[in-house]
């Protein structure tokens, strides 16, 4: 994997008056429910660690109440931590002064919301160029920059409407482009696209992986949805009741469930869009010689179906650097694609 | 058993030493500093006075057409632009036209003072929970207690005329404007100030381009409230000897003149009237990016 972009380390967040004395007792075996019901204080996050790839886009997905949006506040430290440290490059955002995490926000972190955080009285040119004025831009540079991403993101023609004339898929285009407009090379997504309707809510995802194909942005983003998480993730990391209980790649997490909580959620997944050819294929031998049609690796398993069934063919050899490298048959690929049932998920 | 069927109280002798002394001490402190405290609203007597001479000195037409133009850009409003003018004539033709604009120039001091002065109080309220709670014991004291009451110790210290006159009606007026800034900050959407924080705003940029602006309408409504209240202590005010159409209002108390009093009460609702409005119309033209209209 890419270098750390974001590295959380041992980070716990509990919410009440004497939280940091809390830690101590978190740290020393506590429960959440012991912990509210003797302290009567309420534990948010408990000893994260997640190194967050440079140029990649890290998931941290979550039910309600998991703490993934308490996480994500704390990368730009909208919320205090209770104990642990949070380093972006090389500095510790935690021992930031004020000032310096105003330059911090201003400059190099930037977000998006879920429910878009738009302003209201502003047109959306003006909401665009929000960051820009914040950070002291001329009206001409604000213009220039907020222009060029209300066009990249596809509302040209709307720049003067308030947000409240624009639908929601519209609207969280102006709090991407906002977000983009300040060129910081992170970008915080909180549940960003769980307000829009499913339709709108995939086209979001698709002109989001465009946009990351041209701008490599080290993106955090947060989400109750599994099939986004794969989608989107290079890195996926679970969390439940503040805990992280998986972290991995997509398909480290379909194939191989930590527990029974996250195998309940993967049962309902579409596996064929998130498992590749190189995981289910056999090695090449000169007992066995690849044949059928060459799909390059890294391709997903419902492509690779798709183009047997086309090419009418049940085999098919998998190229990495122009050599075969394995070869994979349809009976693997269904295999592989169909849903196992529970007690296979749990022997895994 | 006096004490079961009739308070104990302190001895009347004692009561008496007791409002003796403060009064005492309250006339030594008038006697010491009431012309610096009087030198020290000069500034804004003469103002007040500039004010009303300029209003009562231009001729009454170009007064009307000022009055009527204003409040037409600020309303946009054909209805309302046309109601002032003909309440302003009918004022002019009742002959109340120098009454109503000696009011009209203390209204519009007096609210300016309660913007300049509330508006600040207001946001530093909101800002800290110890400072609301700190001063609105004070906003309910200068809501509730008398005016009358407070006339006395204002005129023991600047005498009657249009400053301590000015005084009542701030006094009185500024309230609503100090509550409804600060309800109006902190109804502002947490996420929409969030959002702010997170794109690096600093104090003074969030309070301009985001809290101010967004509580603007429960703003307006302190301010029109403030300019009501200051229109209904115009008669309270004339009791110290400030001009307008309180003082006939007054005068109609005393002789039984029903007929004068009613014009001039009159003649204060219609400006009452006019004033809100004209200052509700500005409210909403100023919200009109509240308007949805999904595209």
């Amino acid at each position: 994997m890419a270098e750390t972009a974001i590295s959380v380390r041992n980070l716990y967040k509990i919410f009440g008056d004497d939280d940091r004395a809390m830690v101590e007792k978190v740290k020393a075996g506590m429960s959440k429910q012991e912990l509210l019901a003797e302290h009567g204080h309420v534990l948010g996050l408990k000893d994260i660690n997640i190194d967050m790839p440079a140029a990649g886009i890290q998931v941290v997905m979550g039910l309600s109440g998991s703490g993934k949006s308490t996480l994500i506040r704390h990368l730009n430290r909208l919320i205090e931590p209770s104990a642990g440290e949070i380093v972006v490059g090389s500095d510790n955002v935690l021992d930031m002064s004020a000032k310096q995490l105003r330059e911090f926000r201003r400059h190099r972190i930037s977000m998006v919301f879920q429910r878009f955080g738009l302003l209201p009285h502003k047109t959306v040119i003006d909401n665009v160029s929000y960051g820009l004025a914040v950070m002291g831009k001329t009206k001409d540079e604000q213009r220039t920059g907020a222009l060029r991403w209300i066009e990249r993101v596809g509302l040209s023609g709307y720049e003067e409407n308030y947000p409240a004339q624009l639908s929601g898929g519209m609207q969280q285009r102006v709090g991407l482009a906002r977000a983009l407009a300040t060129d910081a090379d992170i970008l915080l997504m909180d549940e960003a696209f769980s307000a829009l309707d499913p339709l709108i809510r995939t086209d979001m995802q698709g002109i989001l992986l465009d946009l990351q194909k041209e701008l490599h942005k080290t993106i955090v983003f947060i989400t109750h949805d599994l099939d986004e998480a794969l989608r989107l993730g290079d890195r996926i990391a679970i969390l439940r009741d503040g805990e992280i209980v998986q972290q991995g790649t997509g398909q480290e997490i379909v194939l191989k469930p930590a527990d029974d909580y996250i195998s309940s959620f993967v049962r309902e997944v579409n596996r064929g869009r998130v498992i590749k050819v190189e995981t289910v294929m056999d090695p090449v031998s000169d007992a066995s010689p690849a044949q059928g049609i060459e799909v390059p690796e890294g391709t997903i398993l419902e492509e690779a179906a798709r183009q047997m069934s086309e090419a009418d063919v049940v085999n098919a050899q998998v190229i990495r650097d122009g050599r075969p490298v394995g070869q994979i048959t349809m009976r693997q690929v269904m295999a592989a694609i169909a849903t196992p049932v529970l007690k296979d998920a749990m022997a895994a | 058993m006096d004490w079961l069927t009739e308070f104990p109280q302190l001895p009347g002798r004692d009561l008496r030493l007791l409002s003796r002394t403060i009064d005492q001490y309250y006339r030594s402190f008038s006697r010491a500093y009431g012309d610096d405290i009087e030198a020290f609203f000069r500034p804004l007597l003469d103002f007040l006075l500039w004010f009303e001479t300029l209003l009562q000195q231009t001729p009454w037409f170009i007064v009307l057409a000022a009055i009527v133009a204003i409040v037409w850009f600020a309303s946009r409003s054909l209805k309302i632009t046309i109601g002032t003018a003909i309440a302003l004539i009918l004022i002019g033709v009742f002959g109340m036209w120098e009454d109503t604009m000696s009011t009209l120039s203390i209204i519009v001091v007096s609210t300016l003072l309660s913007i300049v002065i509330g508006l600040p109080i207001g946001i530093l309220m909101s800002r800290s929970d110890k400072v609301q709670a700190a001063i609105n014991p004070i906003l309910d004291v200068m809501q509730t207690m008398p005016s009358f009451v407070y006339l006395i110790p204002i005129v023991m210290l600047l005498g009657i005329g249009l400053i301590p006159g000015l005084l009542v009606v701030v006094i009185y007026a500024m309230p609503p404007i100090i509550r409804l800034t600060n309800l109006g900050i902190r109804l502002v959407d947490k996420e929409v100030l969030e959002a702010a924080n997170a794109f690096g705003s600093s104090n003074w940029q969030k309070l301009t381009q985001v809290q101010l602006p967004l509580s603007l309408p429960t703003i307006m409504a302190g301010i029109n409230q403030t300019i009501m209240m200051a229109l209904a202590m115009v008669v309270v005010a004339s009791l110290i000897g400030v001009r307008g159409l309180g003082q006939p209002v007054l005068q109609a108390i005393t002789n039984q003149y029903f007929t004068q009093g009613l014009l001039n009460g009159l003649a204060i609702v219609a400006i009452a009237i006019v004033f809100d409005r004209a200052s509700q119309a500005y409210g909403r033209r100023l919200q009109r990016h509240r308007e949805a209209a999904h595209g």
